[in-house]
């Protein structure tokens, strides 16, 4: 077990905005963490700097020992960081298998059948739908495909940002089962969420993010039992 | 499923390049014949460089998805480089084929580093910059054109910058043996035209294979992806910016070829023939002719060239009925109504005959 990501003072700015004022958190190997927080807290800021999209003004990304600071997006996923974006964002005209395909486009050729048939297992509904058009699937299913393309990459850290935004309560059931297994079988998950009552059941380790700000940290349950928390987050 | 959308889009392929070859080969036995009037013999090669402006700005339009206005500047860079490259090898390569072929690669080169100056610093930004750039980047071209003077003697090649209006071409002080190959605001002039409807048939296989095979490639599937969504396209891993590059400095260079050919196909071209008007037009071509669809620019880039000739007998209401038929043939393509009607027609009356379709 080691740190896999380690986020120190981190600073991010949209323009004069001071979004993320000195966030600092780690994931540690095997771990799901989650980010939970209202909106504008700062969560998706944070998750689109360490991805690269986003360029922090102070503060350090470590990733597997490595500064993340400057690295282009495009080098951070063959790195093994791979970012599910908030909002689904898988190409609607493509089909589920071409969908795929591009989230292997870092890897190298040959392991791309293992690869298919490995996100296929994990999500047999995406096997079933293959040859269909991506713009054509329900909100659950673009998010299983979203997740299978980012598993494509082999990450040794998946990044999920909100994953259950716009969803139906079953589904989000569905979609939060899902990340349990892929836990189970050794993904390390840094997950943001709204859903703060789903996403402190399935983590570790949660922080808890309040106008760009860490106000709370503590593993899951404790987060979960924090009377504070339960006030602000989970209704009660 | 692959290996069918596979088959189809190679289907389509191959259908475009045989519309061509066929076109090609029945415009040369008509031609040959006498059969072709004289202003439609003329218009062979314009025509040809039209189908490979559309086809090249169908890849930045169409599989790019970004909006270039300046697709005549890149064509005049070209253009004017392929002239003052034929003329000045004039004695160094007496063949005249040949001669064309390098002055084409010259055009390409030229208007591909032209496409590297401008997609450099504009590819990097998200929105319409690219649209506004190009636009300046055309008008730019046509004035810096407008102010050059281009000779040559057993010297070498003499340039000068005519910025203050009162050089003229005896400035360059062209030995007795020289040639002057451009004379500012007057354009290229007594240039040797070698262009044929070979070069040009040619120039459209090679523009069409250029294009089809980089989109069907895996760098083709990731400029789609990124044009599709790029924030997803970026969340796998793409260089957007490599990408857009690779897709928009091909352009420019078989713009540049396209443009050397026409440049080579009139004894004189003025830079003004190069302006926005000019980048619209093609831009209609590719509209008309569907994003994406090269058979579809193709066709509609032939046919938008030949119209506004073939329409001279209505004199004044000219471009009133190149309008109507433009808006009409928008309507037969994109009306769902009509569309339905038109399947039904084309179905009745040869089974399947796709692709002709654009007309």
């Amino acid at each position: 077990m080691g740190t896999i990501l380690k986020v120190e003072d981190l600073n991010v700015f949209y323009g004069s905005i001071h979004a993320v004022k000195g966030v600092s958190f780690q994931v540690e190997q095997g771990e799901i963490v989650t980010l939970i927080g209202a909106n504008g807290a700062g969560k998706s800021t944070t998750l689109n700097t360490i991805a690269g999209l986003l360029h922090s003004r102070s503060g350090s990304i470590s990733f597997l020992d490595g500064p993340l600071g400057k690295v282009p997006p495009h080098k951070i996923v063959s790195k093994g960081l791979a970012l599910v974006p908030e909002g689904r964002r898988v190409f609607l005209q493509m089909t589920v298998q071409e969908n795929l395909e591009m989230g292997a486009y870092t890897q190298p050729g040959a392991s791309l059948e293992a690869d298919l048939d490995r996100v296929y297992q994990q999500f047999p509904r995406l096997q079933e739908r293959r040859k269909q058009v991506a713009g054509t699937l329900s909100g659950g299913e673009q998010q299983m495909l979203a997740m299978g393309r980012a598993l494509m990459s082999h990450p040794k850290l998946l990044m999920l940002d909100e994953p259950s935004m716009g969803l139906a309560p079953i589904l989000v059931e569905q979609i939060f089962q899902i990340i349990r297994s892929l836990h189970k079988s050794g993904t390390t998950i840094l997950l943001v969420e709204q859903n703060a009552q789903a996403a402190l059941s399935v983590a570790d380790r949660g922080y808890v993010l309040e106008t760009g700000r860490v106000v709370a940290s503590g593993t899951g349950a404790e987060l979960l039992a924090s009377p504070d928390i339960k006030k602000a987050y989970l209704g009660g | 499923m692959k290996k069918l959308t596979m088959k189809c889009s190679t289907r389509m392929d191959l259908l475009t390049y045989g519309a061509v070859i066929l076109a090609y080969v029945v415009l040369l036995v008509l031609r040959d014949g006498g059969h072709l009037s004289r202003s439609l013999t003329g218009q062979l090669v314009p025509i040809c460089c039209y189908v490979s402006m559309a086809v090249s700005l169908n890849l930045t339009v169409g599989i790019l998805g970004e909006l270039s206005l300046g697709h005549a500047g890149f064509m005049s860079v070209g253009a004017f480089s392929g002239v003052i490259a034929a003329m000045s090898l004039q004695s160094a390569i007496p063949a005249a084929p040949l001669r064309l072929a390098v002055a084409m690669l010259v055009g390409a080169g030229t208007a591909a580093v032209a496409g590297v100056l401008i997609g450099t610093p504009v590819l990097r930004l998200r929105g319409d910059y690219l649209a506004i750039v190009t636009l300046a980047f055309g008008e730019i071209i046509k004035e810096l054109v407008n102010c050059l003077l281009v000779g040559w003697d057993s010297h070498g090649l003499h340039l000068a910058l005519n910025l203050t209006g009162n050089k003229t071409i005896a400035d360059l002080g062209l030995e007795a043996d020289g040639i002057a190959i451009i004379k500012g605001a007057q354009g290229s002039a007594g240039v040797t035209t070698i262009a044929t409807f070979t070069a040009g048939f040619l120039l459209v296989m090679i523009t069409l294979f250029v294009v089809l095979n980089l989109r069907s490639s895996r760098a083709g599937r990731a400029i789609m992806a990124l044009r599709d969504n790029a924030i997803a396209a970026e969340s796998v891993g793409l260089d957007l910016t490599r990408y857009k590059m690779m897709a928009f400095v091909t352009s420019a260079a078989l713009a540049g070829a396209a443009g050397a050919l026409y440049g080579l196909n009139f004894s004189s071209l003025q830079a003004t023939k190069f302006d926005f008007n000019t980048s619209i037009l093609i831009l209609v071509f590719v509209v008309l002719g569907g994003l994406g669809n090269m058979l579809g620019s193709i066709v509609a880039a032939a046919a938008l060239t030949i119209l506004p000739e073939a329409l001279r007998s209505f004199a004044d209401y000219r471009m009133l009925v190149y309008a109507i038929v433009l808006i009409l043939v928008m309507l037969l393509t994109n009306d769902p109504t009509l569309r339905a009607y038109r399947d039904r027609i084309l179905a009745a009356l040869s089974g399947k005959r796709p692709g002709k379709e654009a007309l």
